[in-house]
């Protein structure tokens, strides 16, 4: 009892509420990328391996770029202009290159899933697994190590305080003071939303997505469009790589994505592709993980509370599917009559 | 005079197995009537519009539009042509709104941004020019079937067809709503568009079309106003006979009642009444062959029969043994063997071996398994007897069944069905697409059974077959029995045309009975 209540103590300490959006950051963004896969017909199995990727080129490409933009001099003794505008530049530099990161992940599955038509889950399941060997063999490239990349000074976006936000308690705690992909991630939702329903390329993609035999009837290029919606998939993986090694934390660590490309694509499916379910689902299994945090502290089994978030994915899948079968019965009851 | 708009001269199709689709046809139509094309199944109807919308090559003739020599490259060619078809099966995005639908891959745009209130509002217009209803904002998966056709001519119409085939647009309708259509289709030929009108049933096209092509085995058999053919004249165009295979047979002895079908009712996902109400006897010793244009509800019944389709209403029995509720293994253990007209999905996994076909049901059985395992040598023996029995050509029991020829297929699901001990046999379409050896060789064994005492139901479409095969004849027609002829042999093809037609149905009385008690 006594645990429960210690529990239930450090839920609500508003520092809980805003790891919980911080967590959520990379799950949001991998399945926003699940959704514009999902959307155009093709399960994108790679969000896991994607992410990885890019988060690994945002860090060397950061750290790269700062190093030469410093040409050499220790950042402890430099002129002060000149590192800030090498954290600049490395920020800029880290953000670019794992964005192309993830994008070229996604036109890699696309070539294999649309131009050569393998299938999409052997084709994603094959990034996966090259990207978890491939990051730590350019890791020890780029860094010399094999594990985590500290010998790279790499840079990480801006935390930004929200004016007049900040300074009202609790609330303030929560919303402000966030790293800048955090407050991305909820923009891109309603970006994705507006290019699904209010675009004449979204329009496409859900038809594709739906019946491409419909869509090629009337002239829409059904490749073309799983490609750019492909495409947009990657640009999310990415962003949600450099939320990985580019927010939070600065650094890249070998299989730092641990899972979260699938949990992101879960909330995907709890959330049926819709953007704003997703976004809620994508809060959910954030709760989950942060609350796995949380117990960490506490006496609780470690490998328990490793568990939970996964635990809660499966949870959230079989709710899901009871919930749209119980929709189809009912469907089917009302043709009966 | 009226002006011809599109003339497809002597086109000849010849697929690259061999088989030769269209012959010579000549099919002319001129503006703004509703031009009837009707023929059997595999009359080469599909082949024709699929080659006028430029899907399939052909190798010769020419296609004439409007005076000029056309060939068009693609759907979306023929689109442009001003030809636009709706298909049997939709292409709708089901969760996109009618109006989304009707301007997809032409989506009118403001800003940058997808303009959905002109896409509402070319729709509208489109609904009230050509008179068609349906709400431009309603969801098409949230449609009746009906408005789902509407919304297909809808798209064709917006891209300005002028002229519209469709395919057998009445198959998916209830009557009501075909009543519908054709107000709609008359209104669409008063605004001076051309239809072609794909069809089965003869009635509708009485009432609908102002001239008729027939087709028959490739071969466009007969041209005229609809005005100067009676509906005999037109059946028995469609269904003149060709080539007669004799099967050489003794008159059948019936026994007692086999499997018993009453009242047996089937409504389809939409709502629609496939089988309606029909009740009928397959006895011990007879061919009951179940004729009928496709689609009338043969496929349905025997899907029901053998445990793949549910029904709403009536019994199914076999043998007194009620089948409701009962696995498909469970009916196939009281004796009902099954060849399927979907030779490919239901007759043989085409992947696996000719054994392993052969062994798909009866695995589980006491004498091919030798405690855990499967008794090898056994089944060996027992595949190897059948390949010869049934003169299957393989090299080898464990040939992939793809790889054998169509007949050979069949062959191995027949070897199957037949080698179980059967005391009914539900054989759908069993020579369809096969050569004539086997043909003959199905037919002559399907004989041999019914001598030995088993009830054979014949599913076929093929009206040589049926008639030569059968000892009494049912005919579907739009889910009901049209007749009961219980002397095969005293009937023509004539006859059956006009019961399959729905051109003459017999009384109820007549019709009862075929239910044997």
């Amino acid at each position: 009892m006594e645990l429960l209540s210690q529990i239930f103590d450090l839920l609500r300490t508003p520092a809980f509420a805003a790891s919980v959006l911080r967590i959520t950051t990379p799950i949001l963004f991998a399945a926003l990328g699940g959704i514009m896969a999902r959307r155009c017909g093709i399960l994108n199995l790679a969000l896991e391996g994607s992410m990885l990727t890019a988060a690994l080129f945002a860090v060397v490409a950061s750290a790269f770029t700062k190093k030469a933009v410093l040409g050499g001099v220790s950042a402890a003794v430099a002129d002060p202009a000149l590192v800030t505008k090498a954290t600049n530049a490395g920020m800029l530099a880290g953000f670019i290159v794992g964005t192309l990161a993830g994008v070229a992940m996604a036109m890699f599955l696309a070539y294999m899933a649309v131009g050569l038509k393998a299938d999409a889950y052997l084709a994603g399941l094959a990034i996966n697994t090259m990207a978890t060997g491939g990051t730590v063999f350019i890791l020890y490239l780029a860094a010399g190590e094999k594990g985590i990349s500290s010998s790279l000074d790499s840079g990480s976006m801006p935390f930004i305080d929200i004016p007049v936000i900040k300074d009202i308690p609790v609330i303030g705690e929560i919303f402000s003071g966030q790293n800048m992909m955090t407050y991305f991630s909820w923009i891109c939702v309603a970006v994705v939303y507006f290019i699904l329903f209010k675009t004449a390329t979204g329009l496409r993609i859900r038809a594709v997505g739906e019946n491409p035999h419909a869509a090629e009837s009337v002239g829409v290029n059904v490749k073309k469009v799983q490609y750019i919606a492909l495409a947009f998939s990657g640009l999310f993986c990415g962003f949600a790589g450099i939320s990985l090694s580019m927010s939070y934390v600065q650094f890249f660590s070998r299989g730092m994505s641990s899972g979260k490309g699938f949990i992101g694509m879960s909330a995907m499916n709890l959330g049926n592709a819709s953007p704003v379910a997703t976004a809620v689902a994508a809060l959910l299994f954030g709760f989950f993980d942060a609350m796995a945090n949380v117990m960490q502290t506490l006496s609780v089994p470690v490998q328990f509370v490793q568990a939970i978030p996964y635990a809660a994915t499966l949870l959230g899948l079989v709710v899901f599917a009871i919930q749209s079968d119980n929709k189809v019965k009912k469907l089917k009851a009302k043709q009966d009559k | 005079m009226p002006e011809e708009i599109l003339l497809m001269d002597k086109i000849t199709k010849v697929y690259p197995n061999g088989f030769v689709a269209n012959k010579d046809v000549t099919f002319s139509i001129n503006k703004g009537e509703i031009h009837a094309l009707m023929g059997e199944n595999g009359a080469g109807k599909s082949t024709l519009m699929k080659i006028l919308f430029g899907i399939e090559p052909f190798e010769e003739g020419r296609i004439v539009l409007k005076g000029k020599e056309v060939r068009f490259s693609g759907p979306l060619d023929a689109i442009a042509n001003g030809v636009g078809m709706v298909h049997q099966h939709f292409m709708l995005v089901p969760s996109l709104t009618v109006a989304e639908n009707v301007v997809l891959g032409m989506e009118p745009k403001k800003g940058g941004m997808f303009d959905f209130e002109e896409a509402v509002r070319i729709t509208q217009e489109a609904c009230d020019k050509y008179n068609l209803k349906v709400d431009p904002r309603a969801k098409v998966e949230d449609l009746p079937v009906g408005n789902k056709q509407k919304v297909e001519i809808i798209k064709a119409l917006v891209r300005g067809a002028e002229i519209l085939i469709l395919d057998e647009p009445t198959a998916v309708l209830t009557p009501q709503e075909t009543a519908e259509l054709f107000v709609e289709l008359k209104h669409l030929k008063e605004q001076g568009h051309t239809l072609v009108f794909i069809s089965h049933k003869l009635n509708e096209i009485k009432e609908l079309c102002d001239r008729i092509t027939i087709l028959r085995l490739g071969k466009s058999v007969g041209k005229a106003n609809i005005a100067d053919v009676t509906e005999q004249d037109i059946s028995r165009m469609m269904v003149g006979r060709d080539v007669v295979l004799k099967v050489d047979k003794t008159p059948a002895k019936p026994e007692e009642t086999v499997l018993k079908v009453r009242d047996l009712k089937i409504v389809a996902d939409s709502g629609k009444p496939i089988v309606n109400d029909i009740s009928f006897s397959v006895r011990k010793g007879e061919i009951l062959g179940m004729a009928g244009v496709e689609g009338n509800g043969q496929s349905q019944i025997s899907e029901a029969i053998t445990g793949l389709l549910g029904y709403q209403h009536g019994t199914i029995s076999v043998n007194g043994v009620d089948l409701k509720g009962k696995k498909i293994r469970e009916i196939r253990e009281l004796g009902v063997s099954h060849i399927s007209e979907d030779r490919n999905t239901y007759g043989a996994a085409l992947i696996s071996s000719v054994k392993d076909n052969i062994l798909s049901d009866r695995y589980y059985k006491k004498e091919y398994n030798k405690g855990l395992l499967m008794d090898d040598k056994k089944i060996n023996e027992m595949t190897d007897e059948l390949i010869k029995e049934f003169l299957i050509k393989c090299d080898d029991r464990d040939d992939q069944v793809k790889m054998l020829s169509g007949g050979n297929v069949q062959k191995v699901v027949v070897a199957r069905e037949f080698s179980n001990n059967p005391t009914l046999v539900i054989a759908n379409q069993p020579t369809r697409g096969i050569d004539v050896g086997a043909t003959e060789f199905i037919r002559k064994r399907l004989v041999e059974l019914r001598d030995q005492g088993v009830a054979v139901l014949l599913i076929s479409a093929d009206l040589n077959e049926v008639l030569e095969l059968s000892d009494s004849i049912i005919v579907m027609n739009e889910g009901k029995i049209a007749a009961y002829l219980e002397d095969a042999s005293q009937i023509t093809d004539m006859i059956l045309g006009e019961y399959m037609l729905g051109v003459q149905t017999q009384t109820p009385e007549e019709i009862a009975r075929v239910a044997y008690d």
